[in-house]
């Protein structure tokens, strides 16, 4: 039988009526200070749960937490939500791979609600024993960190990670029964990859190194995207003119920004067709990502309110809210 | 053998299946609503009152099931004075409690779904609790003509001479 998540989407409606609305979005453009914004989002009932106002930094991890919190509620097995813990899990084992390389340890640089503890991984990392952890962080892992070591090269290093984050997601969405999961791992994997071909013909990177960045996707053909991006922009754009992301060539044509802003836009558009479901797991996928795209637009409100920038500059780098 | 010893079971056959496929229908429903309203209640204990009467909407096939099933038991003497059933009156309440069976299996499951996505609805506007009750109630009316037809049946079958 289908498994079903009725008790679950009910849920996740009723939380629903939680996330910030543009309305609120306005309320905080109109703070002067980062103090201020906090003091409102603290009436939104955010940090609810530490009892004490946090800061800026302690309030998103804070957040974060409790959505993982909540989703471990919701289904009695998490792997349903692969796709969108992997990349948790991977910017946990970039941050393991490079705090004990340079024998580091910043604050807040772990994510909640990957599949894999990352003290594990930071283990994993001092042992240089990959094997301690599940196959598809290890090989990826080992091959990093040599990178990172050998060649000192943290440039490289994220390559290879991003990609193996990707294949894995991809797997994960080919692996579900959930079409919004493949549909979303297709979408995020040829995203980065166009992010990938415009930055690598910016930087003037070679065919090799293309090759080596781009994950294999139904929906873009990486000989042409990578043969367009080394002949330059013009070539790029007109390429990305006849795929189903022809968008992404006007708003690149803007600025990088507004391209950014565009790719995460365009996953809350694909995700928003959730809202009608009552019985599948997308609306509990849909509001895991909605959630995620809400706390990154309060940390660049907040990280705008606290440089003092400009109310315009700040405002079109918000993206687009499912509700 | 004479086939009219036949009327009997089948008639009685008829009153099962009334309660059996529409009690199915009911407590598939009832349970599907259930979970969605047990979500509701889990984040906002206020809301019970109203997910409830929304739980219990696909509950009334099982209802009209069992009704159908008595009234058929009552007419064939099965409850009460003994009655004489030829098989072509056997045949007749067969189908007419088929009928309610059938309508009410397939009904309670579609308004369970319609009530699932009403409670679902006043999780997010509780305000609208009348629309979200009409949603689920425009099935009923399917389970209603059937039962109408299944009584007229039941009740006219044995003044039928055959």
């Amino acid at each position: 039988m289908k498994e079903t998540y009725t008790y679950a989407v009910s849920r996740v409606r009723c939380r629903e009526t939680d996330l910030l609305t543009r309305l609120d979005f306005d309320r905080l453009m109109q703070c002067k200070t980062e103090e201020e914004c906090l003091r409102v989002l603290q009436d939104k009932g955010w940090g609810k749960d530490a009892g004490v106002p946090l800061s800026a930094e302690d309030l998103l991890p804070e957040e974060n937490a409790r959505l993982w919190q909540f989703v471990g509620e919701l289904a009695p097995d998490l792997s349903v939500f692969d796709v969108v813990r992997l990349p948790a899990d991977f910017n946990n084992l970039k941050a393991a791979i490079k705090s004990v390389l340079t024998k580091t340890a910043p604050p807040h640089i772990y994510m909640t609600g990957g599949t894999v503890d990352p003290a594990l991984m930071r283990e994993a990392v001092e042992k240089n024993d990959f094997s301690l952890l599940p196959p598809f962080l290890s090989e990826p892992g080992r091959q990093a960190a040599q990178v990172l070591l050998q060649n000192r090269d943290g440039q490289r290093c994220d390559v290879l990670l991003d990609r193996a984050c990707l294949l894995a997601i991809q797997q994960a969405g080919e692996k579900s029964d959930c079409p919004l999961l493949s549909d979303y791992a297709e979408m995020v994997t040829a995203l980065a990859n166009i992010r990938v071909a415009v930055r690598c013909q910016k930087t003037g990177k070679n065919r090799a190194f293309l090759l080596e960045a781009l994950t294999p996707c139904r929906t873009l053909s990486l000989e042409s995207l990578c043969t367009a991006a080394l002949k330059g922009r013009d070539d790029l754009l007109s390429y990305l003119a006849f795929t189903p992301y022809a968008e992404a060539a006007d708003a690149l044509r803007e600025s990088m920004t507004q391209f950014e802003k565009w790719c995460d836009d365009r996953l809350m558009e694909l995700i928003r067709t959730q809202k009608y479901e009552s019985f599948s797991l997308g609306p509990l996928i849909a509001y895991i990502l909605a959630r995620q795209n809400e706390m990154g637009n309060v940390r660049v409100l907040l990280a705008g309110k606290r440089h003092r920038m400009d109310d315009r500059l700040i405002q079109e780098r918000l993206r687009e809210l499912y509700v | 053998m004479d086939i009219n010893t036949l009327g009997l079971p089948l008639a009685v056959l008829g009153a099962v299946l009334a309660a059996l496929l529409a009690g199915i229908g009911s407590a598939t429903g009832v349970g599907m609503a259930g979970q969605a309203a047990a979500g509701v209640v889990t984040e906002d204990p206020g809301k019970f009152g109203k997910v409830l009467i929304m739980q219990l909407l696909p509950g009334t096939q099982g209802i009209y099931g069992l009704l159908i099933a008595f009234l058929t038991l009552s007419n064939i003497g099965v409850l009460g004075s003994p009655v004489d059933v030829s098989f072509a009156q056997g045949l007749m309440y067969l189908f007419a409690g088929s009928l309610m069976g059938f309508a009410g299996l397939i009904s309670a499951k579609w308004q369970a779904k319609a009530s699932v996505s009403g409670i679902q609805m006043l999780a997010k506007r509780p305000d609208q609790f009348a629309k979200a009750m009409i949603f689920p109630a425009m099935v009923e009316t399917y389970a209603v003509l059937a039962l109408l037809i299944s009584i007229l049946c039941v009740a006219n079958i044995g003044k039928i001479a055959l």
